[in-house]
């Protein structure tokens, strides 16, 4: 009795010491990163501005209205974001901007502020209740501002204003630019060189059953598919095409590593396989193309093919050769005898045999296996298209390191979240009823 | 007589059906292969016939001239073990956080164990974004704020890590026997303590197998995110690329060095889980 005492205290004793060491070393490990990673240094590394402008592109757009001071004729130009592209022709401006017939154009800002350009370059910043008068010269700025407030950053060379709203001037003797934020993501559906730009909904739809044509030669709801998907800014159609080539790459790496890895499986499984020497080599082959990872293959492959969807399929393909025929050699080796002994005494051959007796026990498997890695590597195959050229991957990678589109990184995420999301509750579907029968 | 003559005849008809509708359904899929790789090869840069015969150029020309710098490959390799412990510690790190805040939302999204029942489906959608968000969109973003290193890449794959466990641990937990939880809360137990003492200690067999899975799931998420510029090995195996020929043993050390450490956790987790799910929780998977 008293053993059995000290025996159940010794167990308490150890659970507790267990239960205090595990919390204590995960702490100590934890301190030991905050040291190896810099996070006291990362704080100070932080660009938090990168971020701020980063959410504000996330839902809108800015405006560039520019004077190029030292042209030979300088005029003002309306150009979304300072793209080519989007540049406003004459007459067609935004309403929030008026030329008057002596050359002045007057940009309207939020909260009542507003800058005018007059024809000779002079600037007039009416903002915040207060006037400014700013001069580009040959050799750098004049102004009247003699006690800048704190939202306005003065030098010889250089004026930067930050206004509410996002909005900004900026006067260097080379260049006058007014940045003005709207929300939303200008030029989504139509860009400027479509006669469809700047049309309401019901105008839209208005003009998609009219007779009349606004180009010729075809009618109004082909000519807006067309414009819509040729986009210049947000080139929808070349999107279509890389989520298209990403799906495909997860696709055929799937499908056609789960063809290559079942026959194999069978070689792998110590019930099927001819011998301990096959089963163990096919074990290995197997555990290499895991090893190998998709990083790796994706550069290999790429060496001989070149960028493109081709080298992710493959690259996912070989990957997942290695992890099916581990799965599906596992569920072989689980597989009940009795079918196939019941065959077996009919005098079935071994391919009816596997026919009838193994592959209807191991089909859901399988297929739910199959469903369950098509679906995660949909997201895969944007990384690897990042890294070999193909797909959204790509596209996002690209948006993402000229550090100036985030609308549309913004549009990237979310068209692969939706993907990834859709994939997922597509084959949570199809495996809910292959499991049901 | 005539019964089984006719039953006989539609279970024919039934079968036919069957095998012409399972045969449809294998000529789409093959349609669908044989056209997919058509399309993949014309939009790659370099056709499939015309690239087979290099496959082997590149890891031919690698093992080459490892092999004849073989002296130098040890010192390479234990220049990149530093580059291979700061991925490890990324995808551990990542894997503590996925861990804790995964247990955390699936308890919270669990049906008869959540605390506030109505907020289940939130909760799970909320997996569902954390789940479908690539860590590459996330590491980009983290980079372009926090600047380059392992912090974005742990917050990406922490942050995937919490979707993908969370939706696991919760399918474990709604396994788990609701009794222990209802003589807790017989006594008076709150609701941390119920969870602690009553639902933690029947889930951790499983919770665990499926976190040593993650980890090594996270420790090729780790190698891959480096290569696109968040630091540890495969940012490494980036630059040591890019150096070309003459320079291809340090990117040999560091191949060598990642296969052999995804073949270790590989087989590390697989033997742990064989363990756990086996040994330990009476032959309930």
């Amino acid at each position: 009795m008293a053993e059995l005492n000290a025996g159940v205290h010794a167990g308490f004793r150890r659970r507790r010491i267990i239960s205090l060491a595990v919390p204590g070393v995960v702490l100590a490990y934890l301190i030991y990163i905050a040291v190896a990673f810099d996070l006291a240094g990362l704080a100070t590394r932080a660009r938090w501005d990168n971020g701020a402008l980063l959410l504000q592109d996330f839902w809108s757009y800015k405006t560039h209205v520019t004077r190029q001071n030292r042209a030979d004729d300088p005029e003002v130009v309306t150009a979304i974001e300072g793209m080519r592209n989007a540049t406003y022709a004459p007459g067609q401006q935004p309403d929030w901007i008026t030329a008057a017939p002596d050359g002045r154009v007057t940009v309207e800002l939020q909260r009542d502020n507003s800058v005018t350009i007059a024809a000779d370059g002079a600037v007039t910043l009416d903002a915040q209740g207060e006037v400014f008068h700013i001069t580009p010269t040959a050799t750098g700025i004049e102004t009247d501002i003699t006690d800048p407030p704190d939202w306005i950053n003065l030098s010889d060379k250089r004026l930067t204003a930050t206004l509410p709203a996002g909005a900004r001037l900026t006067v260097t003797r080379s260049r006058t630019e007014v940045f003005r934020r709207s929300p939303g993501w200008e030029l989504f559906f139509f860009d400027l060189s479509s006669p469809f730009h700047g049309k309401s909904l019901p105008q839209l739809i208005g003009l998609a059953f009219s007779s009349d044509r606004l180009e010729q030669g075809r009618p109004n709801i082909a000519a807006m598919a067309h414009d819509f998907w040729t986009n210049s800014v947000w080139h929808h159609g070349d999107v279509a095409w890389a989520m298209f080539e990403t799906l495909l790459m997860a696709f055929l790496g799937t499908f056609g590593a789960g063809l290559i890895s079942l026959p194999l499986a069978f070689m792998a499984a110590s019930n099927f396989a001819p011998s301990r020497v096959v089963r163990q080599v096919f074990r290995r082959i197997f555990d290499f193309l895991r090893g190998v990872d998709a990083l790796i293959w994706t550069i290999v492959l790429a060496r001989a093919f070149g960028p493109g969807p081709l080298t992710g399929s493959l690259a996912i393909l070989m990957t997942d050769t290695g992890s099916f025929g581990k799965l599906f050699s596992e569920a072989l080796e689980n597989v009940d005898e009795k079918p196939v002994e019941g065959l077996r005494s009919t005098g079935a051959a071994a391919l009816p045999r596997i026919r009838w007796g193994v592959m209807p026990q191991i089909a859901p498997v399988i297929l739910s296996q199959l469903l369950y890695y098509f679906e995660s590597n949909t997201r895969s195959a944007t990384i690897i298209g990042a890294i070999t050229g193909g797909g959204i991957g790509l596209l996002l990678v690209q948006a993402i390191q000229t550090q100036k589109d985030w609308e549309h990184v913004t549009y990237y995420i979310l068209l692969v979240v939706l993907l990834v999301i859709a994939m997922d509750w597509v084959s949570g579907k199809i495996r809910a009823r292959l499991i049901r029968g | 007589m005539t019964d089984t003559i006719q039953i006989s005849a539609e279970y024919r008809a039934a079968a036919g059906r069957k095998r012409l509708y399972s045969g449809l359904l294998w000529a789409v899929f093959a349609l669908l292969m044989i056209s997919g790789f058509g399309l993949a090869n014309d939009r790659n840069a370099g056709g499939f016939w015309a690239g087979l015969p290099q496959i082997l150029d590149f890891p031919a020309e690698l093992v080459a001239e490892a092999a004849a710098k073989a002296a130098n490959l040890p010192g390479l390799m234990l220049n990149a073990v530093p580059a291979l412990i700061e991925t490890i510690n990324i995808a551990a790190v990542a894997t503590l956080i996925g861990v804790i805040g995964g247990g955390i939302m699936a308890l919270i999204s669990t049906p008869g164990l959540a605390p506030w029942p109505r907020l289940i489906p939130v909760f799970r959608r909320l997996l569902d974004i954390a789940r479908a968000i690539p860590e590459l969109v996330i590491a980009l973003v983290f980079i372009f704020i926090l600047g380059g290193g392992p912090v974005p890449a742990t917050l990406a794959i922490a942050f995937h890590a919490v979707g993908a466990l969370g939706k696991l641990f919760s399918e474990v937990a709604e396994n788990a026997s609701p009794k222990p939880v209802e003589g807790l809360q017989s006594v008076g137990a709150n609701w941390i303590q119920r969870m602690w003492f009553g639902v933690i200690p029947q889930v951790a067999p499983n919770w665990i197998s499926y976190a040593m899975l993650r980890f090594e799931i996270n420790i090729r998420a780790s190698a891959i995110l480096g290569f696109v510029g968040a630091g540890g090995i495969g940012y490494e195996l980036r630059n040591a690329i890019s150096w070309g020929q003459g320079r291809y043993d340090a990117a040999a050390a560091i191949f060598i060095l990642l296969f052999l450490t995804i073949v270790f956790f590989d087989q590390l987790s697989s033997m742990a889980r064989e363990r756990l799910v086996r040994g330990n929780s009476g032959g309930r998977i």
